[in-house]
């Protein structure tokens, strides 16, 4: 049923309104439409999504550098506690959020797939910076990007990102949880089509000093 | 810091009692002595200074000298605290038999920096109580700060090769 709302044009009448309803004396339509406008119907799986969204417990969990940064979004400038997201929990079977602050060592790409998999669903994960995505400037034999070995969901890029950025990254990941369109740039500024692509050419190599993975030729 | 004479009597002494133990002495830049040694008289050479002073192993660390041959070198920086005066020992070992003598019965200190030696070049330090891997994750193949390893690493994403790539909105 379609539900219209009134505008408050007039106090007065929606005072006298509730007034005859706790007295009892509203009834019949009037009764019908005081009821609707204050009813919203919707459904359990929105519900919880909502709920979701807006009480993430990150993980207490630093690897490098973007740490540093990931605990700006703690303290009072920018304060994650207005979300709900401040319970860092320092145990992965209490979290359900776990943000890949830095870069990711091939020893380390274990431990971290191992507290991945200790945590419950539902888990999601931001990889904060450009080492975690790209290996950024460690990018030799000595890291792995978090994609390799675990799934994720918000790309935060910079070197580090400034909090501000982590921030957004959150925000976005409560849209994608709670189920809301997250546009990306492209779509929103109706850049489809407009990517510059040169046309790739093997004889250069491709990119500069890459080797495929694995290549250990010569070692 | 021992002078050039000072570098050059120590180095005779050695060479009169250790036979051949000295290739070279190099006096760099007027601020660092260095020894050039045999790599099989390590062991000789170092307990000898030791015994006339210098104490203390400051640094223990490996360099690939590609394309030079022998490729490896294996530098001991040694340090003696009395008279505050540094020396380094260079010993040159090649790839295709890279083994040295471990002396860490000598300077327990040389223990960790023995494994990264051999972590990222490979050199083999024989003697030593327990050389494996210290950096590196345990099961990996090869010696990556030699200079002939592959930099490794991914291909960075930019617009240019965006259409590579296996993530491709289209």
């Amino acid at each position: 049923m379609e539900i219209k709302r009134e505008p408050i044009s007039d106090l007065k009448v929606r005072q006298l309104r509730a007034r005859d309803l706790l007295r009892g004396d509203l009834e019949g339509e009037d009764l019908e439409r005081y009821v609707e406008e204050r009813l919203l119907v919707t459904t359990v799986d929105k519900a919880v999504a909502w709920a979701q969204g807006n009480s993430l417990y990150p993980l207490t969990f630093g690897l490098a550098c973007c740490a540093i940064e990931m605990m700006g979004i703690v303290a009072s400038r920018l304060d994650i506690a207005r979300f709900g997201f401040e319970a860092m929990r320092a145990s992965p079977r209490q979290a359900d959020l776990i943000i890949l602050s830095g870069r990711v060592s091939i020893k380390m790409a274990p431990v971290i797939r191992r507290l991945w998999d200790q945590m419950l669903e539902p888990k999601w994960a931001i990889s904060m910076g450009a080492c975690c995505s790209s290996m950024g400037v460690f990018n030799n034999y000595a890291l792995v990007p978090a994609d390799k070995f675990m799934p994720i969901d918000v790309h935060v890029p910079g070197c580090p990102p400034r909090p501000e950025a982590l921030m957004h990254g959150v925000l976005r990941l409560r849209d994608k949880i709670q189920g809301h369109k997250v546009e990306n740039w492209r779509d929103r500024y109706e850049a489809r089509g407009t990517e510059e692509i040169v046309p790739y050419n093997p004889a250069d190599g491709g990119a500069v000093n890459v080797f495929a993975p694995g290549d250990t030729a010569g070692a | 810091m021992p002078d050039a004479t000072e570098l050059e009597l120590t180095a005779q002494e050695l060479r009169d009692s250790q036979d051949g133990s000295i290739v070279d002495t190099e006096f760099q830049r007027g601020d660092r002595a260095v020894l050039v040694i045999d790599p099989g008289q390590v062991w000789g050479v170092l307990s000898h200074l030791q015994a006339k002073g210098y104490t203390f192993l400051a640094s223990l660390h490996g360099v690939d000298y590609y394309p030079e041959e022998p490729r490896l070198g294996v530098l001991y920086e040694l340090l003696d605290m009395q008279r505050v005066e540094r020396i380094s020992v260079k010993a040159r070992v090649s790839t295709e038999d890279p083994r040295i003598r471990s002396v860490v019965e000598l300077f327990p200190t040389a223990n960790h920096q023995e494994r990264e030696v051999y972590d990222m070049f490979g050199v083999v330090f024989e003697g030593h109580p327990d050389l494996r891997r210290i950096l590196m994750p345990e099961d990996y193949e090869g010696h990556p700060q030699r200079r002939d390893f592959p930099v490794g690493g991914e291909p960075v994403l930019f617009t240019y090769n965006e259409s590579q790539s296996y993530g491709q909105w289209q």
